[in-house]
């Protein structure tokens, strides 16, 4: 959690959002996640100018338009590096980052270990949903091995990445996964993250209905995660790697301190730091 | 979302109907930006005209608040049937070439799932202001489903292949 902020009493989901109409097709769950976003932002007052939103590349990555909040589109795979230096620099700003499969898990996938391992005082969340769907279709590392489609016929044959497990054995220190189809559901996870201290990661199933229609089907297989979440490594490195991606919730929550840069003689204004590169 | 509904207070119900008349006025707008982004403004309009009645049910409620103040809810804590709120069209039975037929369905569905919150209300309340203010919005909710039946009778179903785009805008090559 971020150095308190003066709360924001009235504002609504809706004042979260800003006047940029989305061009995701109609029917895509990066609306919800949206939404959920939004509903979590209200839930917490905090003051739009006091929340940033870092992205890479990618479908749901277009999300920081779409908000108004301070935001950065930054370049494919590397938005959790982009939101590591903000938050080091910018500890008072609470730093979401958003994402998809295959920016974060390919692309972006050495980042995303080593922001585990750091431990920054982020919240990122991966909608995730099997597919490349902003260039039409190609299998992501989460994609099913026999997932059949034109750009893949008969599928890649290659294990799935794991990033719950990933994200545990890497030091994340609060993992959950959501369901864009519950978008109130969603928005407790995403409030849970932004409150816990270090890095936290939420993997929402956002479904792709442009290239995965199969995923409509979520709706019917996602359930609440029949256990607490635990506080447990062992106990939740057992659950997740016996999961089988559909359980939503709050899978662990761990305890450790978040990294925060310790600056020799205290903080320093921009200006200064800059007079040092004045050529 | 849950099974079991216990409701106790006017300010309670009321904050629920806010909810859920706001929540369904909010995301008729997101609908019609949506029809509008992908050119489909047949179904845009239609979005924006049932944003507009939702917008009188917001006002109705309020009215029926008057000076009480409601208590705040965290989004998740609402009692509603299923995960999202009763009224809310769903977001993913959305679609860029869908027809005025299909967006009245989705919103008498809609209703329907408000019909069945407030009778479940009324099944589940005390004799007493709470049960009597579940009777008059589960009536009005009542009311709103014919009218959609209504109109949806006058609508024309869609064609058999109302999904195929002959130049989709997203095809695997």
């Amino acid at each position: 959690m971020t150095s308190s902020p003066a709360p924001m009493p009235g504002l609504t989901a809706r004042d979260y959002k800003s006047e940029v109409k989305p061009v995701w097709c109609p029917g895509c769950g990066d609306y919800s996640v949206l939404l959920a976003i939004t509903k979590a932002l209200a839930e917490l007052k905090l003051p739009p100018e006091k929340v940033s939103v870092i992205s890479g590349i990618g479908c749901s990555s277009r999300m920081p338009a779409y908000m108004n909040s301070y935001g950065f589109h930054g370049v494919h795979g590397r938005a959790v590096a982009l939101a590591t230096g903000l938050k080091l620099s910018r500890p008072d700003l609470t730093v979401l980052v958003t994402g998809g499969d295959g920016d974060g898990f390919s692309i972006g996938g050495n980042h995303f270990l080593h922001a585990c391992r750091r431990n920054v005082d982020l919240t990122y969340i991966v909608m995730d949903n099997r597919v490349y769907g902003m260039t039409k279709g190609q299998p992501s590392p989460t994609t099913e091995p026999d997932w059949d489609s034109a750009l893949s016929p008969g599928g890649t044959g290659l294990r799935p990445f794991n990033p719950l497990v990933i994200a545990l054995a890497s030091g994340a220190n609060f993992i959950a996964r959501g369901f864009s189809g519950d978008s109130n559901g969603t928005a407790r996870l995403i409030v849970e993250a932004i409150k816990t201290p270090g890095f936290s990661f939420v993997e929402i199933l956002s479904p792709c209905i442009t290239f995965r229609q199969d995923q409509r089907g979520w709706k019917k297989i996602v359930r609440p995660a029949p256990v607490d979440p635990t506080e447990d490594i062992g106990r939740a490195a057992r659950r997740l790697m016996t999961d089988d991606g559909f359980n939503l919730g709050i899978l662990y929550v761990g305890g450790r301190e978040p990294y925060r840069l310790q600056l020799e003689g205290g903080e320093r204004e921009p200006a200064e730091l800059e007079s040092q590169f004045v050529v | 979302m849950t099974n079991r509904i216990t409701i106790e207070s006017v300010v309670d119900l009321l904050a629920h109907a806010k909810a859920m008349e706001t929540e369904a006025l909010e995301r008729y707008l997101d609908l019609a930006e949506q029809m509008e982004v992908h050119h489909n403004p047949e179904v845009a309009a239609l979005f924006r005209k049932m944003a507009r009645v939702e917008g009188l049910h917001v006002e109705k409620i309020l009215e029926k608040a008057g000076d009480k103040t409601l208590p705040h809810i965290p989004p998740w804590e609402y009692q509603w049937l299923e995960s999202e709120s009763a009224e809310a069209i769903t977001v993913e039975d959305a679609h860029y070439l869908m027809t005025p037929h299909h967006a009245l369905t989705l919103a008498l569905r809609a209703e329907r799932r408000a019909f069945d919150f407030y009778s479940r209300v009324v099944a589940t309340a005390a004799p007493g202001e709470v049960l009597e203010l579940a009777r008059e919005l589960m009536e009005e909710e009542g009311e709103h489903v014919g009218l959609i039946e209504q109109w949806l009778a006058k609508v024309p179903e869609p064609d058999e292949d109302w999904a195929e785009d002959p130049d989709p805008p997203l095809l695997q090559e």
